[in-house]
């Protein structure tokens, strides 16, 4: 494997980034933040745990280069070393394949277990990339976690979906079943479009932030430079001129204890929650 | 199960009916009206007769029709009280016991009691009498979240998200926002209340009664809000008063 007894002990951190809802951006910020985590010199894994709808090797970049993957290496098919995806642009980082032909119950949980335990030796951050939903492949990839990113798009469905998988963290959680410190929650905003805020179209940031009471690591402006990046495999935290980019860099920072200004956010005039409780209610 | 646990007390709120002459047609009009306002609360409801006033109720055949008038409304006659030796003496014959007459009780214009006293049936005194059976809540209770509070009182000091649900034999109290469902009374108990610092429930319920956000008044929206059944109606009430005002409306 890489890297054999450089450190002793590795104080590794197990964060996914979850949602609940689809579409919201769970796998551009788990790009964005491995890149992030690795261009900062911790060595990290971004793991893609949406079996069967696999697309963080194509954010990544590394799609023509996956041989071997997660299912793989959790059937005892092939090992670690083999499955992980060293990036070419970036020193630390690594991406975790999964499998396209697969479907979730292939996650298994002493599988996955041994395989975060072989991880955790040799990762500082270890990402997993939940997919949406609530069923197994989210559950299995919020297990583990110590650390979650709520990925949460400034609406109502998105912002309760969030809830939703919030109390699931409290609750389903490896740390919630042994009784350990409880799941570190940060709240990832992300489209966030101050304009139609002022609009009245979307919730503000304080609308979510009483909603979903978990503090705020960042706001991620909805930016046409993030669609780019997708598609071209290039994790947008890379491209300084993206105000996305610029966001999410703010974010990590924050996330290893940093002290950054919010920023890509009006100062609101107006408070929208009347409005929004009765949507939600009919 | 020791001869000392076989039979244990417990305390049950039972809906009263008076009687005056069990023949009177009115009866029947006037328990099929108040049936009408909220069927559920007198399915096999157990009721006691209050003979206060009747000088029938004298004869065996009375009882019969008597119970069988109670029946086609969902009420299962259990007892009596304030009856005379003679009208006792002929509910005992048809298997009803004798109830002390409540002082006072009876007298009250609206009797209000209880829906699925079955329920409370399960939930034997001395549970109560001991410790506090308060539930505190301290964390978030996010959607799709339920808590029970059983046979106490539910409070919660954090938020409350829509999608969740509280619900307490008792009364609720939420010190945040209360955004999700609030059962207060599970078990019948109609003195139940909730209570919240900030009202924005998806759905409020005492002893069965319930209304959703749709039909809460928007001036109550975000606002401390207590809500409590009076004369049988649920009613939401700003901040906290004792909610006379609103009885006597």
């Amino acid at each position: 494997m890489v890297h054999k007894g450089k450190k002793e002990k590795i104080l590794s951190k197990v964060i996914v980034v979850t949602s609940g809802k689809g579409g919201v951006g769970k796998t551009t910020t788990s790009a964005a933040f491995a890149a992030g985590l690795a261009l900062r010199g911790h060595k990290t894994v971004v793991i893609d745990f949406d079996v069967g709808l696999r697309n963080l090797d194509l954010v990544m970049g590394c799609e023509r280069r996956v041989v071997f993957d997660f299912i793989n290496v959790i059937n005892g098919d092939a090992n670690l070393s083999q499955a992980l995806i060293r990036d070419k642009r970036i020193e630390n980082l690594y991406i975790f394949p999964t499998s396209q032909t697969r479907d979730k119950d292939a996650l298994k949980r002493e599988g996955v277990e041994k395989v975060m335990d072989q991880l955790r030796k040799d990762f500082e951050f270890i990402i997993c990339d939940s997919p949406a939903g609530i069923e197994h492949g989210a559950m299995t990839a919020l297990y583990h976690a110590d650390s979650a990113i709520i990925v949460t798009n400034p609406e109502v469905s998105s912002v309760r979906d969030s809830d939703r998988i919030i109390g699931i963290l409290a609750a389903k959680s490896r740390r919630a079943e042994k009784r350990e410190k409880p799941v570190e929650e940060h709240l990832l905003l992300t489209r966030y479009s101050p304009e139609r805020v002022r609009r009245g179209e979307m919730l503000s940031v304080d609308d979510v932030k009483d909603i979903l009471s978990v503090p705020l690591l960042g706001i991620i402006p909805e930016s046409e430079t993030v669609l780019k990046a997708s598609n071209t495999g290039v994790p947008v935290i890379l491209d300084p001129q993206s105000p996305a980019g610029r966001a999410y860099d703010d974010a990590v920072a924050r996330f290893l204890g940093e002290q950054r200004e919010m920023r890509f956010m009006l100062p609101e005039r107006k408070r929208l929650f009347g409005g929004l409780f009765g949507r939600a209610a009919s | 199960m020791g001869a000392a646990n076989r039979v244990q007390g417990g305390i049950f709120t039972l809906m009263v009916v008076k009687i005056g002459d069990p023949y009177d047609p009115d009866l029947e009009r006037e328990l099929a009206e108040q049936v009408a306002l909220s069927p559920g609360f007198f399915a096999d409801a157990p009721v006691v007769l209050d003979l206060k006033d009747s000088l029938g109720c004298t004869s065996v055949a009375d009882y019969t029709a008597l119970r069988q008038l109670l029946r086609r409304h969902g009420m299962i006659p259990v007892g009596v009280q304030n009856a005379s030796a003679l009208q006792l003496r002929a509910a005992k014959s048809v298997d009803l016991s004798a109830f002390s007459g409540a002082a006072g009780g009876a007298r009250r214009p609206i009797e209000r009691a209880p829906a699925a006293p079955e329920r409370a049936a399960d939930r034997p005194a001395a549970e109560r009498s001991s410790e506090s059976r308060t539930r505190l809540v301290t964390q978030p209770v996010r959607s799709g979240t339920q808590i029970y509070a059983k046979g106490g009182d539910l409070v919660v000091v954090a938020p409350v998200s829509a999608g969740a649900e509280l619900i307490a034999d008792g009364h609720i109290h939420v010190y945040g926002a209360l955004r999700g469902r609030a059962i207060a009374g599970a078990a019948g108990d109609i003195t139940a209340r909730i209570f919240a610092h900030r009202f924005e429930a998806e759905l409020v319920s005492v002893a069965g009664r319930y209304i959703v956000s749709d039909a809460i008044p928007p001036e109550h929206r975000s606002q401390p809000a207590q809500v409590a059944l009076i004369d049988d109606r649920l009613c939401i009430l700003p901040g906290w008063g004792n909610g006379r005002g609103a009885a006597e409306g």
